[in-house]
């Protein structure tokens, strides 16, 4: 039995760099892909996949495949940019608990349930589109929409940490409060930030393709998930099925890689397991 | 020289009903108070009082007749009724016990700590394993004082005898005060000099 659960921890900790390596590759793939790979060449318009063409081309002749990397590559950049600002926000809102400051934790509190009482994609398509849309657009969006869940989470992680009873009785054995916040509150915390971010990475990725599909992302020249996807529809009656349903497929890949790499981290990090 | 509350009155918010009133009692170094009481008459509460956990609405907690530090070091240190809840789930047992200095190898055998534990976390020992190393911690920290609020209430006898016989040794040894919280009168007449009945020393407590 003992072994079984060291096994199961050496298990964990593999999958998760597995997924954390392909993810790495493909991002890195995306971004240093040769400008050549992805112009159109009519000659070969409309392919379906082969060799050649892993995932086919399109009605201009453009590679997919590589064409799916590159704006597989986008929508992790807008991933991590909204992961990293929702993880800034969530430790404000946590501070900003922890400070026992009344009137500040009420204020997080207020902007919280306002932002999440809008849906956020009528708030993505609002704040993209009066950021003039484009990539900074779409980010500051995004960002400004996927922080509300994990400073949640860490301001109720706070504020139950600091009615513990090992917390009280640390500061009467005389520690000094960041003495506290470090050894007591950020073991706890950082583990939870950490994968509340991996977790937000996949949340991002998909609000990025849907209003880039929706046409109020990013520009109709830019590799994105979204504008393959929406200009796959109009081929789709035609017969051409491969550039619908191969870059929809390695979305859904990137999306469950990125949720495994979450979970992964979630066991390894929570002392109810890390010791399996 | 001695730890006293001087008519305290103690409520939980601005509105709750009085959980203390009138509570005057006072312990000298080397002196061993048991203060008995059934079950809703806020021994806890006391506890956390007297070791500057709370502060009393009325009245005065007084060490060596000054109050009690806000910070920095407390000389009064309480062993928590569930040690479970005292411990920081994250950290190793070795951890745990050096928050409150460098633990020493005598006392932890005494206890019964196995050095193995040190490298365990809380949830891989039971309540009376966790519940002597709160003792090891209190006791390492150099406090004047020691507050047991109902320390052994979930143990088994056996436990119960072993950890009783520490304290009781290392207070003596060291000339420590303490008071011990409890609602069973045969371990209070066990373990202390004197004993104050909430119950039936009205004196001290309003509610009768």
């Amino acid at each position: 039995m003992r072994r079984r659960n060291g096994n199961r921890r050496t298990e964990l900790v593999l999958l998760a760099a597995v997924c954390a390596a392909v993810l790495a590759v493909a991002y890195g793939l995306g971004i240093f892909l040769p400008a050549e790979a992805l112009e159109g060449n009519f000659l070969q318009a409309g392919q379906p996949p082969s060799l050649e063409h892993f995932f086919g081309t399109d009605s201009l002749g453009r590679d997919l495949f590589w064409r799916t990397l590159k704006g597989l590559s986008v929508s992790m950049a807008v991933g991590i940019a909204a992961s990293l600002v929702s993880a800034g926000v969530a430790v404000l809102a946590g501070l900003a608990a922890a400070s026992g400051s009344k009137i500040a934790d009420a204020a997080v509190g207020w902007l919280t349930d306002l932002v999440m009482s809008v849906p956020h994609t009528v708030l993505v398509l609002l704040i993209s589109f009066a950021l003039g849309r484009g990539l900074l657009g779409l980010l500051a969006g995004i960002a400004a929409t996927h922080w509300c869940s994990l400073a949640r989470l860490v301001r109720g992680e706070v504020l139950k940490l600091r009615a513990c009873h090992y917390v009280a009785l640390s500061r009467r054995l005389g520690k000094s409060g960041g003495w506290i916040l470090i050894h007591h509150l950020l073991p706890h915390l950082l583990p939870q930030l950490l994968v509340g971010m991996v977790l937000t990475f996949p949340h991002a990725i998909l609000h990025e393709a849907s209003i880039s599909f929706l046409g109020y992302g990013l520009p109709p020249e830019q590799p994105a998930i979204g504008i393959i996807l929406s200009e796959s529809l109009r081929y789709l009656s035609a017969g051409m099925w491969w550039p619908a349903l191969l870059p929809g497929a390695a979305l859904v890949l990137l999306v469950l890689l990125a949720d495994k790499l979450g979970s992964c981290l979630e066991r390894l990090l929570d002392p109810a397991s890390a010791q399996e | 020289m001695a730890l006293e509350a001087r008519n305290v009155f103690f409520r939980y918010g601005k509105r709750g009903p009085w959980v203390l009133e009138h509570v005057s009692l006072s312990v000298e170094r080397g002196e061993r108070l048991a203060i008995l009481a059934p079950s809703g008459y806020g021994k806890t509460t006391l506890a956390l009082l007297l070791a500057g956990y709370r502060q009393p609405d009325r009245g005065q907690i007084l060490l060596e007749g000054k109050p009690l530090p806000k910070k920095g070091f407390c000389p009064v240190q309480l062993i928590w009724q569930h040690p479970e809840e005292a411990v920081n789930p994250r950290w190793r047992m070795g951890k745990v016990l050096e928050e409150s200095g460098k633990p020493d190898g005598k006392l932890l055998q005494a206890l019964g700590i196995e050095p193995a534990w040190l490298e365990r976390f809380p949830r891989e020992l039971s309540g009376g394993e966790l519940q002597r190393f709160c003792v090891a911690r209190a006791l390492g920290s150099g406090a004047d004082y020691l507050i047991c609020d109902e320390i052994s209430t979930m143990l088994d006898g056996i436990t119960q005898a072993q950890i009783w016989k520490v304290v009781l040794e290392e207070v003596s040894q060291r000339g420590m005060g303490m008071i011990a919280v409890t609602h069973n009168r045969h371990l209070a007449g066990r373990i202390a000099d004197r004993i104050l009945d909430m119950e039936r020393d009205p004196e001290s407590h309003g509610r009768t």
